[in-house]
């Protein structure tokens, strides 16, 4: 209990304490114990790397031997992983080898196109829910129309009152207009909130109020 | 009225996928966010230093490739240092085919004319790091080479040496180099960053703590125009320009029928 509650408190109490008073001492002791904060997070960063790569391996050596649902997935991430572990130390990283070329004709590819389905996602959703309900449903509505046809070359030309009335703002104008203003002043205000939230649960977390970060049961 | 998902997939497709065959070359204007980053780099000699942080990974490398690609081969023209970094273990990977490609076109010399610095483990400490001592976050590049060996570090070693810091992102890392270079230090910093992220940036810009930013492929094709290279990004627009049009005629052709279905009830 000792271990699990009251030391990691204790550490976070104390180094949030020193870390804060370090800030606003502009003496050389000061900076020097920041610059070993600097270099043991680095240090101890990396050896959390380390955990995650046994993690990884761990957990799908388990959902193998178990033979959880989709357990030849992770015969696959385990064997392609080390695959490319293999080729990364006999070949290096660099462009033209093995290693770089399954990087960037699998990993990659695979990346986007998930990343790519959400286009599809999108137009079925704005099709099936993008609906003027309330006022404020067809104020956003009409805001998201204008800032999507700000945001491509088609909108000048589809700027026809432009033709009639030279000097009128075309919908690249209004689209950046409205990111400029209305939207920079509703972000600014979401911005200080945050802040605001983020130095109190900052306080909470050194005064070992919020204990979230230990894990479950605390 | 109900539209067949399928359907509006294969619609979305066709408006992605015709467009590389049938371009329309329309033309695309900058806007001042990014004419901002443009001139700042414009006005820079070949004594000054930019560091490129490719902070993203291959999900959004499609929007923000591109922009790496144009700053990198501007910086290139210019004859300014630029020093590769990433914050994203993924990020080097990704750009180093573009730096290789760039490089040869422009007859650069890796150690010399820029730097690759690859990724370390670290985050916002290595950023910390970076602006006190460069070459003890990267004691070597990613290839391996000592970085106080290399003849472009030569005099540059921290945060007096850099005059612009640009963040290309895909989530929220631009906001580390605000937090831990800029504000602290006061290096110029200017970001990159996919389009949905753009909109969150406003309120930095108009404060002028970036400044400037490449908002999306749009964002990127801007920058192509006014370095005179139209590549990736420009012919990415092209799909973009239909795949909104088809979008908005969607959400139009849905309210068509909210509206028609809702009087038709009312009516009943």
């Amino acid at each position: 209990m000792l271990w699990k509650k009251q030391i990691p408190l204790a550490i976070t109490f104390i180094m949030g304490v020193i870390l804060g008073i370090q800030y606003f001492v502009p003496h050389r002791i000061s900076d020097n114990l920041f610059n070993t904060y600097v270099d043991w997070g680095i240090v101890i960063g990396i050896f959390g790397g380390i955990l995650a790569f046994i993690s990884f391996y761990r957990v799908h050596y388990m959902r193998i031997k178990k033979k959880a649902p989709a357990w030849p997935y992770s015969v696959v991430a385990i064997g392609v992983s080390l695959v490319m572990i293999l080729f990364g130390f006999i070949q290096g990283k660099e462009t033209g080898t093995v290693f770089s070329n399954m990087y960037f004709y699998v990993l990659v590819s695979i990346e986007g196109t998930m990343f790519s389905l959400l286009a599809f996602y999108i137009s079925s959703a704005a099709y099936r829910a993008f609906r003027a309900r309330s006022v404020q449903a067809t104020a956003l509505l009409i805001a998201a129309v204008i800032v999507m046809l700000g945001r491509i070359p088609l909108g000048e030309p589809l700027s026809v009152w432009k033709l009639i009335w030279p000097a009128a703002p075309s919908f690249a104008d209004i689209a950046n207009w409205i990111l400029n203003v209305p939207n920079m002043a509703a972000k600014r205000a979401m911005l200080l909130g945050i802040g605001l939230g983020m130095m109190m649960l900052s306080l909470k977390i050194i005064l070992g109020i919020e204990r979230s970060y230990m894990g479950s049961g605390d | 009225m109900k539209i067949d998902r399928r359907v509006i997939y294969l619609i979305i497709a066709l408006a992605m996928i015709l467009p590389f065959f049938f371009p329309m070359g329309l033309p695309i204007p900058a806007t001042k966010e990014v004419k901002s980053v443009y001139n700042y780099i414009e006005g820079l000699t070949s004594n000054d230093v930019v560091i490129i942080s490719a902070d993203f990974d291959p999900s959004v490398s499609p929007e923000l490739l591109p922009m790496f690609d144009a700053m990198f081969r501007h910086c290139l023209r210019k004859g300014v240092k630029v020093l590769v970094t990433s914050q994203m273990v993924q990020g080097p990977g990704l750009v180093e085919p573009i730096i290789h490609e760039a490089a040869k076109e422009y007859r650069k010399t890796n150690g010399v004319d820029y730097a690759f610095l690859g990724w370390q483990y670290g985050y916002s400490l290595v950023v910390i790091n970076m602006m006190e001592n460069l070459k003890q976050t990267y004691p070597t590049d990613y290839y391996g080479t000592r970085t106080d060996e290399l003849p472009i570090l030569r005099r540059v070693n921290n945060y007096e040496d850099y005059d612009l810091i640009t963040s290309i992102t895909g989530s929220s890392t631009y906001m580390m180099w605000l937090m831990y270079a800029h504000e602290p230090y006061n290096v110029p910093v200017a970001c990159g960053v996919t389009a949905v992220s753009a909109a969150d940036v406003y309120p930095y810009i108009q404060s002028g703590q970036f400044i400037g930013m490449l908002g999306g492929l749009k964002g990127a094709a801007e920058y192509e125009t006014l370095i005179g290279e139209k590549r990736m990004a420009t012919m990415g627009m092209e799909a973009q320009n239909w795949a909104h049009i088809a979008i908005i005629l969607f959400i139009i052709i849905g309210n068509i029928g909210y509206i028609a279905i809702g009087r038709k009830k009312r009516g009943a």
